[in-house]
């Protein structure tokens, strides 16, 4: 029987085609777009996470209020004691303290008068402890396009950008114009060893890096850091168990009456990231309603023009004695093997596309100049288990529920007039 | 008719009224001949009370006129040997640490000094308010027991870092006790207390400011002056950039 109908399709491609092309062309679009999007969502909230917000953060409450402005003046006192304690409370997260501050790059000529000077942001992170995964985790070794790492003290890395701006090559000598914790000018000398590029512009316009140690040495920051950023260990980011963190360590240290008690906020509560959050928790679902609603739409309106131009047909079967049912049945049977060619075709058409997107990517950082979260600026698609069965279901579930309510006119058909027809 | 000649009878009394307070400029003069000299040098204590901490700087000033000024921080160790040069309206500052002198100019003169509730301007100007303000005398008030003047000061000079002032001048010492400093949109941007007033030779000073920027979080910066001594010979050498690696 199978065959038989398979034959059927493969010799009338009126009956398999247009169903087939739209069946597969629309699972190709969501698996591509559900990897898109995936992907999208995802680097910006790893990016996001690796380099501003963490899985979670702590700092002062004060600072919490003018996050914006990295106000070291508020920042975290007794550090070192207080990573002791969380690391305890939280063995599945990795603690990373970090400096974030605002200055001025000063270089010097040869008598030591100012060449040339910019506006910097800086990042102080651990580099040198030998213990660290922040290098890795802000993929500096992978951004480094000039010179090396930092190796020892007052070492630092600089924007590639902001280094031709200034006229600066490894080796050279800049210093941080800035204020300290306290409010105190300071003047601090840094070697440049290399330059980066992130490949997005909020961070290649003027980005100092430098090992924390130093920065707190410059900023008069002793055992003090702006925040501690929390990571899980798995590297994923787990909405529920991050929310179940912060409200322990804010029950333990947070105190709405004391501005400087600590708060823990989650990755969604910084950075207006909670959209991104909870739009990737959805997208799924979003993807195959919106899929199954317009495709089944589509092919109930291929199944009806199909139907039309099977009449006779379908007639002339009713009127030699096969039953309603029967026709009804092996037009459900015609749309699954369609169906199940269709999207198999559909999600492998969309598979490659989504397999390029991930490797090669889309630059979109002329766009994000002004973005107000901090984006990467290629965007990749992301192939995840879900990318094989987000569309290749939908796909069989949509053909079959588009026949289903196409095929209903078989039972409106009357015998008697049956006849009729087939002698017009 | 009524209003005109209601208008008749008080116009004399405000004419007396008037009369009863001295001339603004005059006040200012005398301020001037108190406050300021063609050149000085003074040590003082700089307490910052912030949000968190309170900070402590020593600090040796030398001033010449209004355009020259040198600072070197003598406390805490980590600003030991800092140096600030004022000359007109560009400031060089010398890190030790560093071994680098930077230039600050402009509008950044009115950034704070170390955090405190001072701007560069503030703690390294001695300008004459004769030379920048008109005065009126607007009404009397009492201020820690002695009788003072309110006097409203207006920049006639546009680029003035304070706008209008507002002064409360002891009527016998000529010394201002309180002081508020405003913007041209009328924001409250300082407000200082002078106290511990003393007779230096010909003239009275007072020993300690307390400055609060309004625009800014913490309690205030107190200013307190443990020696000073004016119309002493300053090397003009002082008053270079060489001076600050010295």
């Amino acid at each position: 029987m199978i065959r038989f109908l398979f034959k059927g399709l493969l010799r009338d491609k009126h009956r398999s085609l247009l169903p087939f092309l739209v069946t597969s062309s629309g699972v190709m679009l969501t698996v591509v777009f559900h990897a898109w999007m995936t992907g999208v969502i995802g680097n910006s909230i790893e990016f996001n996470a690796r380099f501003s917000t963490g899985h979670v953060k702590i700092m002062t409450r004060a600072y919490s209020e003018n996050i914006s402005q990295s106000p070291i003046d508020l920042a975290i006192l007794g550090t070192d004691s207080l990573k002791d304690v969380i690391s305890v409370q939280v063995p599945d997260m990795d603690f990373a303290e970090r400096i974030y501050f605002a200055g001025i790059i000063d270089v010097p000529d040869k008598s030591g008068e100012t060449r040339a000077q910019g506006p910097a942001m800086g990042i102080g992170i651990d580099m040198l402890s030998g213990n660290t995964a922040e290098i890795e985790r802000l993929n500096i070794e992978a951004s480094l396009k000039n010179g090396r790492l930092p190796s020892q003290n007052k070492e630092a890395l600089v924007s590639r950008a902001f280094a031709d701006k200034l006229g600066l090559n490894p080796g050279d000598t800049m210093t941080l114009v800035s204020s300290s914790m306290y409010g105190e000018f300071t003047l601090y000398n840094f070697i440049l060893c290399g330059t980066v590029e992130f490949g997005t512009n909020a961070l290649d316009r003027g980005t100092v890096i430098a090992d924390i140690n130093d920065v707190r040495e410059a900023l008069n920051m002793e055992n003090a850091s702006g925040e501690i950023l929390g990571f899980f260990r798995t590297g994923k980011y787990n909405n529920e168990e991050a929310k179940a963190v912060s409200d322990r360590f804010n029950s333990q240290f947070s105190s709405e009456n004391d501005e400087f008690s600590l708060l823990m906020k989650s990755l969604p509560q910084l950075n207006n990231m909670g959209f991104l959050v909870e739009y990737s928790d959805k997208l799924q679902g979003i993807l195959v309603a919106v899929f199954i609603f317009g495709m089944s739409l589509i092919l109930w309106n291929a199944g009806l023009l199909g139907g039309l131009r099977r009449y006779g047909e379908f007639g002339m079967r009713l009127a030699i004695g096969e039953e309603k049912g029967h026709v009804y049945k092996t037009m459900m049977m015609e749309s699954f093997i369609i169906g199940l060619f269709g999207s198999f075709a559909g999600v492998l058409s969309g598979m490659a596309i989504s397999l390029y997107l991930q490797n090669k990517g889309i630059d979109l950082g002329f766009a994000m100049k002004n973005a107000s979260i901090m984006m990467p600026g290629v965007f990749r698609a992301q192939i995840t288990t879900a990318s094989w069965y987000i569309g290749f279901i939908p796909g069989l579930v949509s053909t079959q529920l588009g026949t289903m309510l196409a095929g209903i006119g078989i039972y409106k058909r009357q015998t008697a007039q049956l006849f009729k027809e087939l002698e017009a | 008719m009524k209003k005109l000649v209601a208008f008749f009878l008080l116009l004399p009394g405000s004419c007396i009224l008037q009369a009863q307070f001295p001339d603004g400029k005059e006040i200012l003069s005398r301020i001037d001949q108190n406050m300021t000299s063609e050149n000085r040098f003074y040590s003082s204590s700089m307490i910052i009370h912030g949000r968190r901490t309170i900070l402590t700087f020593k600090l040796k000033t030398w001033t010449a006129g209004e355009n020259k000024s040198f600072t070197e921080y003598t406390f805490p160790v980590r600003e030991q040997g800092t140096k600030m040069l004022k000359l007109d309206d560009q400031l060089w500052i010398y890190s030790p640490g560093a071994d680098r002198i930077i230039q600050i100019a402009g509008h950044m003169l009115r950034q704070s000094v170390m955090g405190s509730d001072l701007s560069y301007e503030d703690l390294m100007e001695d300008s004459r308010l004769t030379d920048k303000y008109n005065a009126k005398v607007t009404g009397t008030e009492m201020i820690d027991g002695r009788n003072c003047w309110i006097i409203d000061l207006t920049a006639f000079i546009p680029e003035t870092a304070y706008h209008r002032m507002k002064l409360w001048v002891d009527q016998e010492r000529d010394i201002p006790l309180r002081e508020e400093m405003y913007a041209k949109s009328g924001t409250l941007l300082k407000r200082s207390q002078l106290s511990n007033v003393v007779r230096i030779n010909e003239r009275w000073y007072p020993k300690k400011l307390v400055f609060k920027d309004m625009l800014k979080e913490g309690m205030g910066t107190e200013l307190i002056i443990e020696e000073i001594d004016f119309n002493v010979k300053i090397a003009d050498h002082v008053f270079s950039k060489a001076s600050l690696k010295k």
